[in-house]
């Protein structure tokens, strides 16, 4: 079979063509280009703009979970602006307090989901708590990301002695029971913030470093794994060759490929914190009163679950739906920019 | 085999490349044994030439490649590229000889980052180097991109939207884009169809007439190797058997391992029987445990005591051809492998 010279070789170098430049050669058997020039077509339309619309419709409960956390993020952040008609979650209406949801006694009507015990309007504090946990959940988690990611990228790309190192500090700080040593960061940090005169610290921010600091480890594992394997790709091997120093290679040729699984973790990880600050809100050194959290209004009236349940169990549902729609949302991230790789 | 020795170098004025008693080892885990992946290797290839270097997996012909590369650096032995003795050389300095010094890897998927565009993946050198300014360079990717056969119209796509054959293209561009003058193509066409190997095959020498490159082309399969080369090192577990121009050494191949390696190459008629006497049987060593004195004695038919007692040495058993067997073929001999061992 007589290989194209140079010269006859179309500048557009797609193999498909060339074996259809060979058919007019009279080189190649007419069936078999006919069943490569469809293996092409077909090559054509699985690929491009086809190859993301194939398998790609997103689903109904993938829909549901943007949708919920959508509205979640919205009002959370119109509330925080004040733009939304609510009444003032810190105002209390002694004649409603433990009311429960859907009353239509007359002094109750204006409460369409009941009060707390103080009698503070349940609606607001559900919508202003929205902000206090979402804002504490996603910086905790961006913070973890910055400081594990970065270790675990290090701990994958050098590998040996340096993955050894920092591997075997992350294990250390998984040893240690997260919500023991939340607290123990949240009593550390304000103690520190307090004896330095900033009592003006807010509250928010020292639970931001707590959970943070607590999701380093979680976060730098799955980045490490990510990077180990991704650094044995021989397009690693490539850039060294090339002579890329080894930052260059970490943000240019790694994490761009290691930021999908960080994406996907930092999901089930916002998740996980929201549940974080609720746990340490519940025992009291979480979001401080009278500004609520979706958590410390579990934790004000914890005792009360018998007589007014609505006051435990709406917050509750705020965070098992956002819960639920990030970890669904995590999942399907993650399957998602699989796909890409199965498909290279 | 298990040959050693460095009766086959050229004068070092004359070479390009000449790697001298190159050993790589890399340590088992924590069981303080080492694989000797490359023992004793020496080698050198002149400006210009191709030197084809063979074996079966595992011989150490891929590990000889990265080595000379310094990645990682060989455990001792040294590398001397273009007078400068890499060996010697480490950070900064060492860095600043890679421009010079490429390479074009098996897997052309792999070898491509997924996330980049191929504007990107070849500029990435020019880049590195801060090799003229933002429009020079860009000139440069768009040529030699043309000179690959890839339209630069389509260098703002990701690898996965090219074929493995294009990929392969673009791992090429990337390589040249900084003007080496020795690229070590390890396997390139190896993941490819066969009728994509030769037109890779093809650019390849056309790179190398364009570009005046020097070539060392490592694989597995002796009919591509014959193509390509000027001359053929066949390697096996780590040591050198044969060196010799790809004529000399298909016509009368002087290693029991090289007739046994060019008996096995497929006859292209479904008529013709696989001749099994012609067929060499056993399993590769373990390069844990090589064999004593020649380490192809385990799987050799001629082997007798001297063989597990005394390592051969390169020597030569004609103009240009280089063995290293106490009981080389003469020209004309066959070897009969006998029946196919377990």
């Amino acid at each position: 079979m007589p290989e194209p010279t140079p010269d006859a070789v179309p500048p557009v170098g797609a193999d498909g063509n060339r074996d259809l430049d060979r058919y007019a050669e009279g080189s190649l058997e007419p069936g078999l280009v006919v069943a490569q020039a469809n293996l092409y077509v077909s090559a054509v339309e699985s690929g491009g703009e086809g190859r993301r619309r194939v398998g790609r419709g997103l689903g109904v409960g993938a829909w549901l979970a943007i949708g919920w956390l959508a509205f979640i993020v919205i009002v959370a952040v119109l509330a925080q602006l004040g733009v939304l008609p609510l009444k003032d979650p810190n105002r209390s209406y002694v004649a409603c307090a433990r009311r429960g949801p859907f009353s239509t006694d007359g002094t109750a009507s204006g409460f369409l989901l009941g009060c707390d015990s103080n009698g503070r309007d349940m609606i607001a504090r559900l919508a202003y708590g929205s902000w206090s946990s979402l804002i504490v959940a996603t910086g905790a988690v961006l913070f973890g990301l910055v400081f594990g990611g970065t270790f675990g990228l290090i701990a994958g790309y050098f590998g040996r002695r340096t993955d050894a190192v920092i591997t075997s500090l992350f294990n250390v700080f998984l040893a240690i029971p997260a919500v023991v040593l939340a607290l123990a960061l949240v009593a550390f940090l304000a103690g520190a913030a307090a004896s330095t005169g900033q009592s003006s610290v807010d509250p928010k921010l020292i639970l931001i470093l707590a959970i943070g600091i607590v999701s380093i480890p979680l976060l730098g594992r799955i980045t490490r794994a990510s990077a180990l394997s991704w650094s044995q790709r021989e397009f690693v091997l490539a850039a060294r060759a090339q002579g890329a120093k080894p930052v260059r290679i970490m943000l240019r040729e790694v994490l761009p490929n290691v930021l999908p699984a960080m994406f996907s973790i930092a999901l089930l990880g916002i998740a996980v914190a929201i549940v974080a600050e609720g746990t340490l809100s519940i025992l009291g050194v979480g979001v401080r009163p009278p500004t609520p959290s979706w958590g410390n209004i579990i934790g004000l009236d914890r005792g009360r679950l018998k007589e007014s349940p609505h006051i435990i169990f709406l917050p509750a549902l705020m965070i098992f739906f956002t819960v639920l729609s990030l970890n669904f949302l995590g999942d399907v991230v993650r399957a998602r920019l699989d796909v890409r790789e199965s498909a290279v | 085999m298990a040959g050693r020795g460095t009766a086959h170098l050229r004068s070092p004025d004359a070479s390009l490349l000449r790697v001298e008693h190159l050993v790589v080892e890399f340590p088992v885990g924590r069981t303080g044994l080492v694989v000797n992946a490359v023992s004793d290797v020496s080698l050198d290839i002149l400006e210009g030439e191709t030197l084809g270097i063979v074996g079966e997996s595992g011989c150490g012909k891929s590990t000889t490649g990265r080595a000379v590369m310094q990645l990682p650096p060989p455990k001792s032995g040294t590398v001397v590229y273009d007078g400068v003795e890499l060996t010697a050389l480490k950070g900064e300095a060492l860095r600043a000889t890679r421009p010079r010094l490429q390479m074009i890897f098996q897997d052309p998927i792999s070898s491509l980052n997924p996330r980049r565009t191929v504007r990107d993946i070849v500029r990435e050198g020019l880049d590195i180097w801060g090799i003229g300014d933002k429009a020079a360079r860009d000139a440069k990717v768009d040529e030699v991109l043309e000179a690959v056969g890839i339209d630069p119209a389509n260098a703002g796509r990701r690898p996965h939207e090219f074929s493995g054959g294009q990929c392969q293209r673009i791992s090429i561009a990337r390589a040249v884009v900084t003007e080496p003058r020795l690229i070590i193509c390890d396997e390139p066409v190896s993941a490819l169809d066969v009728s994509v190997q030769a037109q890779i095959l093809n650019l390849l020498e056309d790179m190398k007439a364009r570009y005046g490159l020097t070539l060392v082309f490592i694989a597995h399969d002796l009919a591509v190797v014959k193509n390509v080369s000027d001359r053929v090192m066949v390697m096996y577990l780590g040591k050198v058997c044969e060196v010799a121009a790809p004529d000399a050494l298909y016509a009368s191949p002087a290693h029991p391992y090289t007739a046994a390696l060019l008996a096995a190459i497929p006859v292209p008629d479904p008529g013709v029987r696989p001749d099994t006497s012609r067929v060499l049987g056993g399993e590769i060593p373990s390069p844990m445990a090589p064999p004593s004195g020649c380490r192809f004695r385990t799987r050799c038919p001629r082997a007798e005591e001297r063989c597990a007692t005394e390592e051969p040495e390169l020597r030569a058993v004609a103009d240009g051809q280089y063995v290293a067997c106490h009981f080389p073929l003469t020209p004309g001999e066959t070897i009969d492998f006998g029946p196919r061992a377990g």
